[in-house]
């Protein structure tokens, strides 16, 4: 019996007793010598273990009395959540050790943070929710302070901690009520319950707070004041982690709970997320025509990014949660792309992220550009790139159920949106000269960059098949 | 006799004056840690409570993990309190402004 548990659980298990080992091999064997041959291991398990996850098949295991749950939509999301770490631990590695940053701490936090989001995604009760949400979110305050000797770096890691704490005591609070209102900690008892007695008050106060905790998360709207601070201050490659991965956990532990503990009363949840959805979109689009600094502005399209992902989970369908793992794993390509880029952003050897900088860059890096320039269509949204087909499935899923307002909404937030992207592009092709970008010579980073918007040019075909992987895996969630 | 409602309303009590801690404070950043371990341990008495309510022994495990959780939770913070300090040289909430939000 715990053989099979432990089994059914293997992923976590390899990866975080692989973590453990990397750190006393750190400790004994050498300290930051020893950074680069961890941080390669750590990428290639996350790729092995992302492939294992994929050959999963369609069957729904659980394990350990229902506290983790094995199926398409955890194999999905995690999927996704494993590649883009690699991809990031990879993409990075050149830019810590230029400045200094790669200690071998780094992938072992990063791996102990995808080890947290694979709980998150697996959860099937209170209890692992909470505590694999806390592994991911006690490894991110720490490397977000990672640059330990900069004001930013250190103001960003307080903020993202004492926000995240605000957060996590918010989702604990709602657990609390939750447990006690329904007599269980587990989600399947917990469904079982309102099937019978209905959404007492104390339930729906329980679902409030929790909805709200896990809103801070994915940085909606009125949850996102710590997402441009942290982004900023946060070394880039750790900025490109946060952008990527953890949002895509946190989206997916949102649309577990509300349909694995509360999916037989949608109208109750729907509504909550309806509202942070046009929130963040309307607030995300804003805000970010302001923004002068790159990532700042890579916050703010974050945030109006989890606002689109959030109308598919507001339908409360199959079809919008399909919708929902489609948009994050376009969002997650996009972004790898375009913080690839940032992070060859650099002059006289220091890195920038003004958006100035990048007037006239098309005269200097013709290629980089063009790519950067579908990136920046495709994440506004403009037709026949895949990012509209992201914001397609969700818009129209919204639809499908009744909510054409919300769809509409949507539009004119992506509308709005437009006008930061488009304007990255008008500097680089139309922009006044001023002192240009050092040339740098990245290989990694200008391939994935180049690959990235070639993905979303090549993708329209068929999206490479991963709608009928989401639509399999959002059959398995919504039942 | 002291009810359930009893221990949920000094529960939610502790729960308010954290999340108070955290936005009124004007001073120290410390307070603000204090805040957030109030918070976590008002949680704990709503745990404890309907545990022995239901009769049901999981809300007390839940309790012995959001207690290692928030040991845990505490240290990280005072670590990155400290590089902040050594930056700074100071932990008055006023001074986290670097950036601008």
């Amino acid at each position: 019996m715990i053989g099979a548990d432990l089994y059914t659980a293997l992923p976590e298990i390899v990866l975080a007793l692989f973590a453990m080992a990397a750190l006393i091999v750190g400790v004994y064997g050498g300290k930051d010598k020893l950074a680069e041959p961890i941080l390669w291991a750590t990428a290639a398990l996350m790729v092995l273990l992302a492939l294992y996850s994929g050959a999963q098949g369609l069957d729904v295991k659980t394990a350990f009395n229902g506290m983790y749950i094995s199926d398409p939509f955890a194999q999905f999301s995690k999927m996704v959540v494993l590649l883009s770490a690699a991809v990031v631990l990879v993409m990075g590695q050149a830019y810590m050790l230029a400045r200094g940053l790669l200690r071998f701490e780094y992938p072992i936090l990063i791996a102990l943070s995808v080890v947290g989001m694979m709980l998150m995604v697996s959860a099937g009760d209170l209890i692992a929710l909470y505590m694999g949400l806390e592994l991911q979110s006690l490894a991110l305050y720490v490397v977000a302070t990672m640059n330990r000797d900069s004001k930013r770096s250190t103001e960003a890691g307080l903020k993202y901690f004492i926000l995240g704490s605000l957060a996590s005591g918010l989702l604990l609070y709602g657990a609390s009520l939750t447990y006690g209102y329904a007599g269980t900690t587990l989600f399947a008892g917990i469904i079982s319950t309102i099937s019978t007695d209905g959404m007492s008050v104390g339930l729906m106060m329980g679902m409030a707070f929790m909805l709200a905790g896990l809103a801070f998360k994915v940085s909606a709207v009125p949850f996102h004041m710590w997402t441009p601070d942290v982004y900023e201050g946060a070394p880039t490659p750790v900025t490109a982690f946060f952008a990527t991965a953890p949002k895509v956990a946190a989206m997916a532990l949102v649309a577990r709970v509300v349909h694995e503990a509360f999916g037989v009363v949608p109208g109750d949840w729907s509504q909550i997320i309806a509202f942070l959805a046009v929130a963040s979109m309307f607030v995300g689009s804003i805000a970010a025509i302001g923004q002068r600094d790159i990532k700042r502005l890579m916050a703010y399209s974050s945030i109006t990014h989890m606002g689109f992902a959030l109308v598919g989970l507001a339908a409360g369908t199959a079809q919008g949660v399909q919708g929902m793992l489609v948009y994050m794993a376009i969002y997650v390509t996009m972004n790898i792309g375009v913080f690839a880029f940032i992070l060859t952003m650099s002059r006289d050897g220091r890195p920038v992220t003004d958006i100035d900088s990048l007037r006239q860059y098309s005269k200097s890096e013709p290629l980089r550009a063009l790519a950067l320039l579908v990136l920046m269509f495709s994440l506004a949204g403009v037709p026949p790139l895949v990012g509209f087909f992201g914001k397609f499935y969700v818009l129209w899923a919204a639809v499908q159920a009744g909510l054409t307002w919300l769809a509409v909404a949507g539009v004119v937030a992506s509308v709005i949106g437009a006008f930061y992207y488009l304007r990255i592009v008008y500097f680089m092709y139309f922009g006044e000269t001023t002192e240009p970008l050092d040339s740098v010579r990245a290989p990694v980073q200008a391939t994935l960059l180049v690959v990235s918007a070639a993905l979303m040019v090549l993708g329209v075909i068929n999206l490479f098949g991963i709608e009928g992987m989401a639509a399999l895996a959002a059959e398995a969630l919504v039942k | 006799m002291v009810g359930l409602e009893h221990y949920l309303t000094v529960a939610a009590a502790l729960f308010v004056i954290g999340i108070f801690g955290i936005f009124l404070n004007r001073k120290n950043i410390i307070i603000i840690l204090m805040s957030i371990e109030l918070m976590l341990l008002s949680v704990n008495i709503n745990l404890v409570a309907f545990s022995s309510f239901l009769g049901d022994l999981v809300g007390q495990v839940f309790t012995l993990f959001v207690l290692t959780v928030a040991a845990a939770e505490a240290a990280i913070g005072l670590a990155i309190l400290v590089c902040f300090f050594r930056t700074r040289g100071t932990i008055d909430v006023e001074d986290v402004n670097v950036m601008k939000g």
